[in-house]
């Protein structure tokens, strides 16, 4: 466990890229099975203890720090794992035995009940110093926050034992921690994993935005960027799976799609929720928002899945009937999904349509036009791109639709966390009811946290603490002077929400110094752009 | 029994009624009892500073300011107007600094400036006087400040520099007390090669040398290629951490000597790789058990995180206030 403690907090101090992966890789070099293969599982977020929540470290401490001082700290601090580190009592006698490993500990927390922790996550933080409780905390609860995601990860391991990271990065799925067979392969020249009957995750073929390029579309098509979630599905020997963006199995959050799919096939394409917000009335989808209330459900009603169907368009084949299309480039994939769609179900099926153009510049006038609120924008491929993963400049390209923009005033600033604990960086922005002049109020209408750089966080920063006038308690209210211009995808009624209105991907666009309070918008501007 | 009248918090300082003067004043005023030489409470043009030798000096270094200084050795009890008798404490915090204690018609009043209770080679020791009236600050004011023991820390620095022999390793100090502190450290760790410094720290450390702290060879970066720094100790304030000043030197190690790097995410914002947790102040323990040593009749906490340190003292039944004064930094240490 101290080895790892180490690395995590090595990896929290070290920025660079190269510095990470060799960290990384000295460290899976260095240790033992099943030590690292644990490690590497919890760097990567793929180990899960139901028993350990971060409500159950502040329970434990709840019970050993005065509940005032925790949340100061906490406050300060801006993460429960770490604050808990710190204040977690030292053990009255000193303990005997040593440090745990981290195989140790996994198997420790495994076996955990949501009522044995309380008496045996304790015995193992007696063993440990703040550093390792740290290490232990967030091994136990998952979100590393150390700047390393997945597939960092996966360079390194290539990187650690010489081996191709588009392999591992196939492997990788069709294990589970600790990644024996993965490490006997890369570490100690074993047959590989056999994979090809395992419905597998394939990594993501993903785009670069356009900025200023202008593309041919001689060598490009275009299609429409739908606002739902990405998936694949995997369907191998009678078995389907569902996975999200990251690579995350969601299958039991949509099960009318297990069912859905009933062919040998890995496609590529967007989940949505039946309606008519996005695309009209015909085979339209709902908003995102309507799609939200079904993420993240481990089980789903019969009701929600009567209100709330899932179908996916679909964007590409990886592979049809045990081929692997991969290789091939986009106008044969797609003609081999064209020539697939009579065999999927259309109640869950349908094929994202190509929109035609003659030129670029007429291209940017549908984009332009079409203000449907939810598509998102344009996707452009070439015609002969093969499918690969992550993001390789020139293949494809997302062409985002031009924000919304309106003028809020802030109205309430809260905390960060992480990097930006004790800054003030969450802000409330509200519009006005009425004209200010004639007895308007200010009404809350979104909250953002990010679209400015370190340098406007301070100044922001800064604002909130010389003109607050209220606090309640992790919350400052500010004497609403400043001017946000806000950008946003798009605007949606809302019950939740007291203004009725709900923003899209609402950010800080440009902080308006200059402009007086009274000249932000008015809530009517706001829902002028609603789209129902 | 209720707080004297003749002490009084107001926004700008303390002030001492009967000898009409003011305590770390953060304005200009006719007569200042200063406790240490740091920026936020040794302001210049005071018509009288009363402060140790040290602390004169180093304000004389920084605002000129020999006019009117009056000094107070260690110890030393000095009779103000009003019947008022002010003595000059060690406070162990930087050189020269000191607690004042107060004493008029029979009540002690402590006030504290900046302290801390652990050992220092470049000060005198901070020394307990019992008191009814302890004015403290709480810069590290939250359970979750313990500094670990220096010694630690500078074995750190120190193995960082031999792992990248190819390197420097810049650490970010304040440029009164902490730099010379750190400085001194290494020599008792035994590491006598030149340390660089960046051109702000050399006339305090030059000062601190000729108050009788010696610091070893000490060189300028100004005078130095990036080639004769590989595998050198270079200190610089902490606001040149990230500057372009550091573009000359060999790729360097960002340290930097603070409390504050206790907290991981602190020293992240900061673009540390190297976080030493090295403190001028007092701890969270040294702050309770110092209180429970002087064990007065009430404290009053000047600046920090005094919501932690008040319900500390409410916890342990102690009565306690917040001064809220203006003007304290602590950002930096």
């Amino acid at each position: 466990m101290e080895e790892f403690a180490d690395l995590v907090d090595a990896l929290i101090y070290t920025r660079s890229r190269n510095g990470k992966l060799a960290l990384i890789a000295d460290y899976l070099r260095a240790t033992p099975d099943p030590d690292r293969g644990w490690a590497l599982a919890a760097l990567t977020d793929g180990l899960d203890f139901p028993a350990v929540k971060s409500s159950t470290i502040r329970n434990l401490l709840k019970d050993r720090v005065d509940p005032v001082l925790w949340s100061l700290s906490r406050d300060f601090v801006g993460d429960t794992a770490e604050t808990a580190s710190f204040l977690w009592p030292e053990p009255l006698r000193p303990v005997d035995a040593a440090p745990p490993t981290v195989s140790e500990a996994v198997a420790s927390l495994a076996a955990m009940t949501r009522v044995s922790v309380m008496a045996e996550l304790p015995r193992l933080l007696d063993r440990l110093d703040a550093k390792g409780r740290y290490a232990l905390f967030k091994l136990a609860t998952g979100g590393m926050r150390v700047g390393v995601s997945a597939r960092l990860a996966k360079i390194a391991f290539a990187q650690a034992f010489d081996v191709e990271v588009d392999k591992v990065e196939e492997y990788w799925h069709a294990l589970a921690p600790p990644y024996s067979e993965l490490f006997a392969w890369a570490a100690e020249g074993a047959d590989p994993p056999d994979t090809a009957n395992m419905p597998l995750f394939r990594p993501f073929m993903l785009a670069h935005p356009l900025e200023d390029t202008e593309v041919d579309l001689a060598d490009y098509v275009a299609e429409w960027k739908w606002d739902g979630i990405r998936v694949q599905l995997v369907h191998v020997h009678g078995e389907t799976r569902v996975y999200s963006r990251s690579g995350d199995d969601i299958s039991a959050t949509f099960p009318e799609l297990i069912d859905a799919l009933a062919i040998p096939a890995v496609l590529d394409g967007e989940l949505l929720v039946r309606g008519s917000h996005q695309g009209g009335k015909e085979g339209g989808a709902a908003s995102f928002n309507a799609l939200q209330q079904r993420l993240g459900r481990k089980t789903v009603s019969k009701k929600m899945l009567a209100e709330a169907p899932a179908f996916v368009r679909l964007y590409d084949a990886l592979a049809i009937g045990g081929d692997d299309l991969r290789a091939l480039p986009w106008n044969e994939r797609r003609a081999q999904l064209e020539a697939l769609m009579p065999r999927l179900p259309d109640s869950h099926f349908d094929l994202s349509q190509i929109v035609e153009a003659e030129d670029f510049a007429r291209l940017a006038q549908i984009r332009e036009g079409a203000r449907d609120d939810a598509i998102e924008g344009l996707m452009l491929k070439r015609r002969d791109s093969p499918y690969v993963a992550g993001r390789k400049t020139g293949l494809w390209y997302k062409w985002k639709r031009d924000p919304l923009l309106v003028d809020c005033v802030l109205m309430y600033a809260q905390r960060g966390s992480g990097k930006r604990s004790s800054f003030y960086s969450d802000y409330t922005f509200g519009c006005w009811t009425a004209d200010p002049d004639q007895g308007g109020e200010l009404l809350p209408v979104g909250k953002a946290y990010s679209g400015f750089t370190d340098e406007e966080l301070k100044k922001l920063d800064r604002h909130v603490r010389q003109n607050t006038v209220n606090r309640f308690g992790p919350v400052r209210e500010t004497d609403k002077s400043l001017v946000f211009e806000v950008a946003f995808d798009s605007v949606h009624a809302s019950k939740r929400h007291k203004s009725g209105l709900a923003m899209r991907f609402p950010r800080i666009h440009r902080i308006r110094w200059d402009k007086p309070a009274h000249e932000a918008d008015p809530i009517e501007a706001l829902r002028a752009l609603v789209k129902e | 029994m209720s707080a004297p009248h003749w002490i009084q918090p107001h926004p700008q300082g303390i002030y001492v009624a009967p000898a009409d003067c003011w305590v770390d004043p953060s304005v200009a005023v006719e007569r200042a009892l200063v406790t240490h030489g740091h920026a936020d409470h040794a302001r210049g043009g005071h018509g009288e500073t009363l402060a140790t030798p040290e602390t004169l000096a180093i304000m004389d270094l920084r605002y000129n300011t020999r006019a009117g200084a009056v000094p107070v050795a260690y110890g030393e009890t000095l009779r103000l107007a009003g019947s008022v008798d002010a003595t000059y404490l060690p406070a162990g915090h930087v050189l020269g600094s000191a607690q004042i204690l107060l004493e008029h018609a029979g009540e002690r009043v402590v006030i504290t400036g900046d302290y801390k209770r652990r050992p220092d080679p470049t000060c005198a020791p901070f020394e307990l006087a019992p008191c009814d009236i302890f004015i403290t600050e709480a810069t590290f004011g939250l359970p979750v400040f313990t500094h670990p023991p220096i010694a630690e820390e500078i074995a750190k620095l120190l193995s960082a520099l031999a792992a990248n022999p190819e390197a420097c390793v810049l650490v970010g100090a304040y440029a009164l007390g902490k730099a010379q502190r750190v400085i001194a450290e290494l020599r008792a760790a035994g590491h006598h090669d030149p340390i660089y410094l960046h051109g702000a720290m050399e006339r305090m450390c030059r000062l601190y040398e000729e108050l009788g702290v010696p610091l070893g060879e000490l060189r300028l970066v100004a005078d130095h290629t990036k080639e004769e720094m590989r595998g050198a100790i270079i200190i610089c304030p902490p606001s040149a951490l990230n500057d372009r000043w550091s573009r000359r030197l060999p790729d360097p190690i960002t340290a930097m000597a603070s409390g504050w790097m206790r907290v991981r995410q602190r020293a992240r914002q900061r673009n540390v790789e190297l976080p030493l947790v090295i403190s001028d102040h007092a701890d969270w323990h040294e702050l309770t058990r110092t209180v429970e040593e002087v064990n007065p009749r009430e404290t009053w906490i000047t600046h920090g995180r005094e919501e932690a340190l008040l319900r500390w003292h409410e916890l342990h039944q102690r009565k306690a206030r917040a001064l809220a004064l203006v003007g304290y930094e602590d950002e930096d240490d």
